[in-house]
This record gives structure tokens, sequence and C-alpha cells, in this order.
């Protein structure tokens, strides 16, 4: 097992390492200047011409490459051409906000849609069955941002119980921690909970079509037992696959999520450097996501053994 | 009562999770605090390095000026306290105000003025005009220092009093001896906010307090002239986003102003009584339509003539500005309501459109219906809604129109591009400038017809160039009037550029905030709240 987290681990440097350079070629190639936009609506070419030189941005590819690379290789993302701060404070004061927005939506959605799908797979073709699905239909065809503007609208708005923007530390409280958590993980979590439902749902039924569940109904064990202990347990690992692979979903989602919410995490920075060509942020909060998704990937993996003794690495 | 009802039980449910969780590791607020949403959001701190205008405004929290221009355009002494200008209108001294300080609490010296001044002559369109006309700066004492002409410069006070980007703000000698092209870091000012930079999270929140170490004049404010009261102890720029968040944000009260709120959210705000919903800004901004004059069809006069036959101001600020109120047709290309304004040789553009003689004037120059590139940025509504009208106008007469939809920061960079048509180079782009750009011959961009060196779509006007250079001399505002005109009877014939209409971006705020300050830029010294 060490062994093949070692080797999954070292495996990440050259998926990292064609990431970045696919990243790199791309920005590269895609139209727009950072210094334009920096020298403002009202500057002449020349001066432009000045602050991209400045910037080194006339440098060719595989030397602006090849800086980039050394410098991360040494920690460093570089700093961002418009603040002047290294990328690494920046996205350090990302991190958290984005980090209790997708933890939280995370274990919210698993909470409600794992317990929701095995109740509808227990109850398939009852009204129950219907009525769960056709809220995860609902879940999965709302835009993001119409559901949260509905939500703003009603818990902000009208009965005035939720704020309706911003984040506060878990640090200045964690009331208001929690409650400036409240509608924008419902908001990211709605088609993450809508897929791990379904996905729980058709996994429960083909389990529950086995001839071992039968069994252990006519052996006389109990209706929860029968379904978490026997039919859930072996439902798990698609179930598990699914919530790695929705984790993609939640790094997309954050995006439009904070932009609504105006919550100043990684998404949000991310969007702010694409329209302003920030490069350095680009690429370092590229490498990050990257980075993340391999991980989930990695402990999706890891949980297999846990959840089916048959796997083994 | 709904702030009450929603208070109570988060009270008890506080008192309680503190008393399990322990009090918040970092108060963060005592005191007064503004929640300001600003017009954008700041990323540079280097009001000399960037022209945007929320560095601008920045700027004008962080630092304060010599001279500052009044409701009156007058510039009037700030930072200055005495000056007097010689016989012969070639040494200018300036004397500083008693107690000046920076706010790392060194005094302000007449180094810091010369050095900060002479880094805005490398960057700022007038302040390069102004350097051509300096022999010398030099101190006098630490608290005078006198400007030495080779030539009389009769602007120099409206140059060191300028309103807008770039401002000529005073920085510590230290800060100001950074190479012009290169950005500041360090954020040490002189005005009546400090600026925060460990709080400072770029895209999000950006947070100033009052500086205790400021010397207000006494007198009361006018524009960016006069008293700079600060009557609150924090003031904190969140910056929101999403239009209908800022809206839902300030009708909730989880923010006390809103700098720029789009035309269709005002009636939704107005129901609210407890936010004024103002317009606090009286040039209120200029939209324009740019022509690229080096390339076909555009290259020829008569192309140009030809849309001021079809270009309606009322259609184009109706899209752009929705009620008439917000907005008003502006047949000049200086702003209008100011005193170099006139209608002076706008006939083509003023009354009802006229198809035909555009008709004419096209076939007079041979177009054979070329793909004519219009540029248009998605992300700026003002710029899109311009760019789409006058597209529509376009095709009418039977012009190929190609509008090309981008974003803006590929849009500046698409504009920089003298390329032919098919090689990625563009015919016209849409963009708009405060009121405070477009005064007057020296600060209005688009006039400034030096061809290939000047601004983009790079118009060659060689009898503007010198009726600018004539009214950057004259003595007089009758002068400068009579100067004006005859500069805007030749752009109304040579058209480097169409003013599109001029149209104003309300803003809203709690009614608890009393004192804000009617003024082109948004100032928040004088605001108190309740």
């Amino acid at each position: 097992m060490f062994a093949y987290l070692v080797r999954r681990l070292l495996a990440t440097i050259p998926v990292m390492g064609v990431v970045a350079l696919f990243v790199f070629s791309l920005l590269y190639i895609a139209p727009g200047d950072p210094a334009a936009v920096i020298a403002g609506d009202f500057a002449t070419a020349q001066q432009i011409a000045l602050i991209h030189q400045k910037l080194g941005l006339d440098e060719p590819f595989f030397v602006r490459f090849g800086h980039w690379l050394w410098a991360v290789l040494h920690g460093d993302l570089g700093i961002s051409i418009f603040t002047n701060l290294p990328v690494t404070q920046l996205i350090g004061q990302r991190l958290e906000p984005t980090l209790a927005l997708t933890l939280t939506t995370l274990v919210v959605t698993i909470v409600f849609a794992v317990p929701l799908g095995v109740i509808a797979a227990w109850k398939a073709g009852t009204w129950i069955d219907r009525l769960v699905m056709i809220v995860a239909v609902a879940g999965f065809s709302l835009p993001a941002f119409v559901l949260a503007y509905l939500l703003i609208l009603a818990f902000s708005i009208k009965l005035d119980l939720l704020p309706v923007q911003g984040y506060v530390s878990f640090r200045d409280g964690f009331l208001p921690f929690i409650e400036h958590l409240i509608l924008p993980s419902i908001t990211l979590g709605l088609v993450y909970g809508a897929l791990i439902a379904r996905f729980t749902r058709a996994s429960m039924l083909e389990v529950l079509s086995q001839d071992y569940i039968r069994t252990a109904q006519a052996k006389g064990l109990a209706n929860d037992q029968v379904l978490l202990r026997h039919a859930l347990k072996n439902a798990a690992v698609p179930i598990a696959t699914v919530i790695g692979i929705g984790i993609a979903l939640l790094i997309s989602g954050v995006i439009v999520t904070e932009t609504v919410f105006a919550i100043p995490g990684i998404g949000r920075l991310t969007v702010d450097a694409i329209l302003r060509r920030d490069y350095p942020i680009i690429q370092g909060v590229v490498l990050l996501f990257s980075a993340a998704y391999v991980l989930v990937n990695l402990l999706v993996d890891v949980s297999y053994t846990l959840l089916d003794p048959r796997v083994r690495y | 009562m709904a702030s009450i009802k929603r208070g109570l039980p988060r009270l008890a449910v506080a008192a309680v999770l503190a008393a399990l969780l322990g009090a918040p590791a970092h108060a963060q607020t005592s005191g007064k605090t503004i929640k300001f949403i600003p017009q954008a959001d700041l990323r540079v701190l280097d009001p000399i390095w960037t022209t945007a205008y929320i560095t601008r405004n920045y700027g004008y929290m962080v630092y304060d000026t010599l001279f500052a221009l009044d409701e009156h355009l007058h510039p009037q002494p700030e930072m200055v306290g005495s000056y007097k200008v010689s016989d012969d209108k070639l040494t200018y001294t300036f004397t500083l105000r008693d107690h000046l300080k920076f706010t790392d609490g060194m005094p302000v010296r007449s180094a810091d003025c010369i050095a900060s001044l002479a880094r805005w002559m490398k960057r700022d369109a007038l302040g390069q005009a102004m350097a051509q006309a300096v022999g010398e700066m030099k101190p006098v004492d630490d608290r005078t220092f006198s400007i030495v002409l080779k030539k009389p410069f009769p602007l120099l006070l409206d140059a060191i009093g300028k309103l807008s980007s770039n401002v000529p703000f005073i920085m510590p000698e230290r800060v100001a001896k950074t190479d012009a092209n290169t950005q500041i870091t360090d954020p040490t000012g002189s005005g009546p906010f400090k600026f925060l930079k460990d709080e400072w999270v770029p895209g999000s929140k950006a947070v100033f307090v009052k500086n205790p170490d400021y010397v207000p004049r006494s007198e009361p404010p006018s524009w960016a002239a006069g008293g700079k009261v600060v009557k609150v102890d924090r003031v904190e720029w969140d910056y929101i986003p999403d239009p209908a968040t800022a809206a839902a944000a300030l009708n909730a009260g989880e923010v006390d102003w809103w700098e720029q709120l789009p035309p269709d959210l005002v009636p939704m705000l107005r129901r609210n009584q407890d936010v004024v919903v103002a317009d606090t800004d009286p040039l209120g901004s200029v939209g324009v339509a740019r022509f690229n004059s080096l390339l076909p069809p555009f290259n020829n006069v008569k192309m140009r003539q030809a849309l001021l036959y079809i270009v309606n101001q009322t259609d184009i600020m109706t899209s752009v500005a929705g009620d008439p109120e917000n907005w008003k047709a502006c047949y000049s290309v200086y702003t209008c309501g100011t005193p170099m304004a006139s209608d002076a040789g706008a006939a083509p553009l003023m009354g009802k459109p006229d198809p035909a003689k555009a008709k004419a004037l096209i076939k007079e120059a041979g177009y054979n219906g070329e793909r004519i590139v219009l540029l248009t940025a998605t992300d700026q509504p003002s710029i899109n809604a311009q760019a789409n009208v006058v597209a529509d106008e376009m095709r009418q007469i039977g012009l190929n129109v190609d509008l090309q939809a981008m974003d803006w920061g590929t849009l500046i960079n698409r504009r920089a591009s003298k390329a032919p048509i098919d090689k990625g180079g563009w015919n016209m782009f849409f963009t708009w400038f405060g009121g405070a750009d477009m005064l007057n011959p020296s600060l209005n961009f688009p006039l400034n017809t030096v061809g290939e060196k000047g601004w983009f779509g790079w118009a060659s006007d060689d009898k503007i160039v010198a009726l600018r250079e004539q009214w950057m001399q004259a003595s007089d505002a009758a002068a400068q009037k009579q100067i004006a005109t005859a500069i805007q009877e030749e752009a109304f014939s040579s058209v480097p550029f169409i003013p599109t209409g001029q149209f104003i971006m309300p803003t809203a705020f709690r009614k608890s905030l009393k004192g804000v300050v009617p003024a082109p830029v948004v100032f928040l010294w004088n605001v108190e709240k309740d």
C-alpha cells in the first residue's frame, strides 16, 4: 500500500508538468495583453510597449516558460502582474473561503444525497422514489446562478434570515461563518447532490436485485441492516467514484457560486486573473486545481480498499 | 424591524456560541465603518502607472495634491498654502501648508513634491506637455519650491490640479523616485486616509482608516478641493462583481454605498425607503465611437462624415443608460455643460438621422461593400450597447458590418493592431470617458490627432494639432473658448471620433450616510454615518 501511494504521488509530477506546459502554451497563444489592461484606456502604444517590456512579456516562449518552471521548482509561483503581490500569498488569502465552501458542500451533500438515493432505491417505483428523482432532476437542471438568486430572494431579502453575500472567517465567530456558507453551499451542492443521489439509487438498485440480498431478507434481517450493512456497503465503490469525479463539478461550480455570493475564494481569483491576463495567477491556480484533482482521485482509489476488502494495491 | 427580527435570535445564538467557542480571534472594527462597493476591484496601487479610474479613486483616498479642481473648474491650492507667480509668468513658487505629514509620520517636503511631479510628468499627457515648458524644479527650503519655465505655460496650475487620470498625487520622494514604468509598492500617502495593505485582498477588499496626521483645509469641500475632513474611522471597499448581489446587499443593509449601479436596477433600489439613489456626478460620462483612420474604408474622411448622419445619440443612450433622466444628447467633442462645449459644427450629428445623405457620402467615398470590423466588449455593458446600436444603424444603410464580440482584455489588445482587416485589424471600437477627461482640448484624448504616435485609431489632423497648441497657450477663457470652438468645427469635419452621448451612472447609498460630496470622482471624505 505504501509503495502504491509513493508510486501514485510520483506519478503526479509528470501530470503536473504536462498541465503546466499546456496551460502556459494556451496563455501564450491566447489574445490579450496585461500591459494594455494595466496602462488603462488613455495609454498610447508606446506606454503599453514600455510596460510590456518591463514585465518581461516580450521574451520568447521557452525563455518565459523556463523562468517560470525554474521558479515553480523552487516553490515560487511568481508575482502577480497587477498587484505586485506573490501568487502564493494571493492563493493563501483565497484558500480558506474556497476550502470552507467546498468542504461544507461536500459534507452536506453526501449527508443528504446518499440517504436520499438509498431511500429512492428501497422505495423504487413509489411516490417517494419519484419525488426524490424529481428533486434530483430539478437540481441537475437548475443553473447555479438562478438558484443562487432565488435563495437570496427568499432567505435574505424576504425572510431576512441569512446574509446576502460575503465570507466571514471561522476565526471571527462560528455563527457568522456558518451563516455565510449556508446559501452558497446549497447553491453549489444541488447539482452535486443530484448526481450523487441518482448514482446511489442506480447502484443500490443493482445490488438490491442480487440473490444475497434476498437471502438476507429471507433470514429475517431488519430492513436497515439489509440496506446499510449488505446493500450500501457493496454499492459504495461506484458511489465513491462518483463523489471523486464530482469534485471537478465543485471546482468549476465554485467559480459561479463565489462570484454570485461575493466570496473571495480561488474561483473568483481565477476569473479575475483570466479577464485581466494575469498570467502568473492563472498558472498558479490551474496547478493548484490539477494537484487537488489528482489528490482527490488518489484518495478515492485508497477508499476502495476500505470499502471493498478484495481490492488490494 | 426586519433587522431586529433577525438580530434577536442571532444575538441569543451568538451569545451561547461565543460562550462555547470563545470570543472572535480578532474583532476587526471599532468605531464607524463605511462599507462601500467600488466600481471595479482595486488591483494596481500606482495611480501614475495606470490610468484606471479605480486606482485614481484609491489615489484620492491615500494621497493629496498640490492643487485641486473645484466645482467651478478652477484649480485651488490644496497642499499648497501660498504661491506666487513672477511677472513674466516663468517662475511659480509654492509654499506648503504647515504640519503636512505622510502616513509614516514624516513631514511632506519640497523634495517629495518635486519628485512626485517629475514622475507624473513622464506618464501623463498634460504632464508631458508641461514638461516641455519646465526648465527646472528646485527646492527653496523644506516647505518651499519653485518651478522655473523655459516658456510660458498658462495651464500649469490646471495641470498640477488635474482632476482625473493621471492625477499628480504627492508621494514620499523615496517612492516617487521609482521608475515611471515600474509599479510602486509602498502605499505611504499624504492624504486623508491610510491604506491597510495587510488587509488588502485584491479582487475583494481594500481597507482604509482615517489618517490621524492629516491636516484638512478649513474651506468646505468642493469637488477635489477644500477641506477633506474624514468623519468615519474606517472605510472598507468590498468589491461585489455581480450587480444583482450588490443590489441585494445594499437593500439588506450589508453595505452602505454602491458607487455605480446599472440603470436597470435603479427602480428596484428606489423602492427601498432606506436607500437614496442619486446622481452625484455633475459631468457624467461621454460615449465615444472611434475610427481606425489608417485602414479603408475609414481612412476616407467621407466615410467618417457619412456616419455622422446616421449615428443616433437617442437610440444609443437609451440602450446604454435607459431612463432619459440618466442621459442626454451631447453634440460636442467636449463634455456638455462645461465652458468649452458648444454645438458648433455638429449639424450633421444633430436632429433626425439622414440616411440618404449618409448613402450619398458613402457613394462618393467609393465604398464597395468591404467588410467593416467593429469591436465590442461584452463584459462592458456601456460599450457593448453602443456597438450594437451603431452596428445596426450602419447595416441599415447597407454597410457590411462584422461586429466582433470579445472581452475588454482582448479588445484593448486588438485595438493596438494596425494590421489589415484580414490579419486581425479593425475599423471601429467604442469606449467612454469620464466627463472630467473630455473637458477641454488639453485633456481630450481622442482629439490628440497626431497620427500614428497618438491614441488608438491614429487620427491625423494637423489643423487640430496646431489649434491644440494654441489653446494651451491661450491667456484667457474667452480666447480658449474661441479656439476650442474652432477645434470642434474641424473635428466635425475630419471626424477622428463621434461622440455618442453623455450619460450618468447613478450611485446609491443608505440613508444613514450624510454629506456625500457631489463630484465627478467619488470621494469618501466629509461623509458621516448615523
